[in-house]
């Protein structure tokens, strides 16, 4: 049944909501059942971080939109460099991302997009 | 007399929260969305539908798959398949987060509630600002952050319909670069355990093999994998110290 046929909002609320807030259902009884000292908790926000970092990577390496033909050598460079004046300049996150952004976009600017 | 100041330091934390949407991250967020509204308008939502999934959504990540799902045609049990794999990442996050919030006396309920406004902005500006916080104030913090974030977001998808119809190329292109840099960044920053490094670290380079190895279940396996081996090297770190 696509979008067409049951409706959009019928198809938002099915696909989208129930499949997002399934999962954060499930995170509160999970969560309930941690305590703050645990170890359990420990694993748990390492797998909570490596998943947000699959995000993130995942964006950089296989993006949608205007970025998905560029070459992922700009994409790799432009987050290497934003990253490495984050750390350098003492976890200053303004001038990190500005440094990506700028490589980014003179990247951009030069392959004529 | 104590629960008139338990009040009042609920509704203090609550207002601290609502400021969060004026905040790096608040900002950052409120860009990628309005990437996100051109989008919407491009695929060819209408008004109503590209802010009713903004607002009962509310994950970036899923909201692009719905739109993706909408305009090619999918079946709605294809696309809630493909939602569900995407929002996995958010029972550990919500696990997570749910012991440093909330009270003994915190119902059910309410944490039902308040986890729809679990967002990775939100998550990653509560766990870094909640040792500052009060027990007590904790659950007020997160429910002013998390639903002005929501609400503002979901205004701006309503107002900015139609008006940011198309984004010139390098500057949806930088847009979309903002969300994951502004992530890495503020999650290296808000780190209070070196698991968060080894976590972090090992997840984008454990993602490109799981996205080769297995593309329909990608997340899933850097999660568990680089999350249960950035935990294993952790504990035994922390064994060694004396």
């Amino acid at each position: 049944m696509t979008a067409q046929e049951i409706g959009v909002f019928a198809f938002i609320f099915i696909a989208g909501t129930l499949g997002t807030d399934i999962w954060r259902w499930l995170g509160v009884f999970g969560g309930k059942q941690l305590s703050e000292e645990s170890e359990a908790l420990v694993w748990v926000r390492s797998v909570a971080t490596a998943l947000v970092a699959g995000v993130i990577a995942s964006q950089v390496l296989y993006p949608g939109g205007v970025l998905a033909g560029t070459p992922i050598t700009l994409r790799i460079g432009a987050a290497v460099a934003g990253f490495a004046v984050f750390l350098l300049l003492k976890k200053n996150m303004v001038a990190g991302i500005a440094v990506a952004l700028t490589v980014l976009a003179v990247g951009l600017h030069f392959l004529g997009i | 007399m104590t629960d008139m100041l338990a009040e009042r330091s609920r509704r203090y934390w609550f207002v601290q929260g609502m400021k969060g949407l004026f905040s790096l991250p608040g900002f950052i967020l409120m860009s990628a969305f309005v990437g996100f509204t051109a989008l919407a308008f491009q695929s060819g939502l209408t008004r109503a539908e590209a802010t009713f999934l903004t607002f009962f959504v509310w994950a970036l990540p899923s909201q692009m798959i719905v739109v993706g799902a909408i305009s090619s045609g999918m079946g709605v049990v294809a696309a809630f398949l493909a939602v569900s794999l995407a929002s996995i990442r958010m029972t550990p996050m919500v696990a997570a987060l749910v012991p440093e919030i909330r009270e003994k006396k915190t119902s059910s309920a309410l944490l039902i509630f308040l986890s729809h406004f679990v967002a990775i902005t939100a998550w990653v500006y509560t766990l870094k600002k909640v040792q500052d916080i009060p027990r007590d104030g904790r659950i007020a913090f997160f429910a002013g952050l998390g639903m002005t974030l929501t609400l503002a977001n979901t205004a701006i998808v309503f107002g900015l319909y139609g008006v940011v119809s198309e984004l010139p190329p390098i500057a949806a292109g930088t847009l979309y670069f903002l969300t994951p840099m502004y992530f890495v960044m503020s999650i290296w920053e808000s780190a209070r355990q070196p698991v968060v490094y080894w976590a972090l670290a090992l997840g984008m380079i454990v993602a490109p093999a799981s996205h080769y190895l297995a593309p329909q279940i990608d997340m899933l396996l850097t999660g568990l994998v680089a999350g249960t081996f950035a935990y294993v090297i952790d504990r035994s770190r922390r064994r060694r110290a004396p």
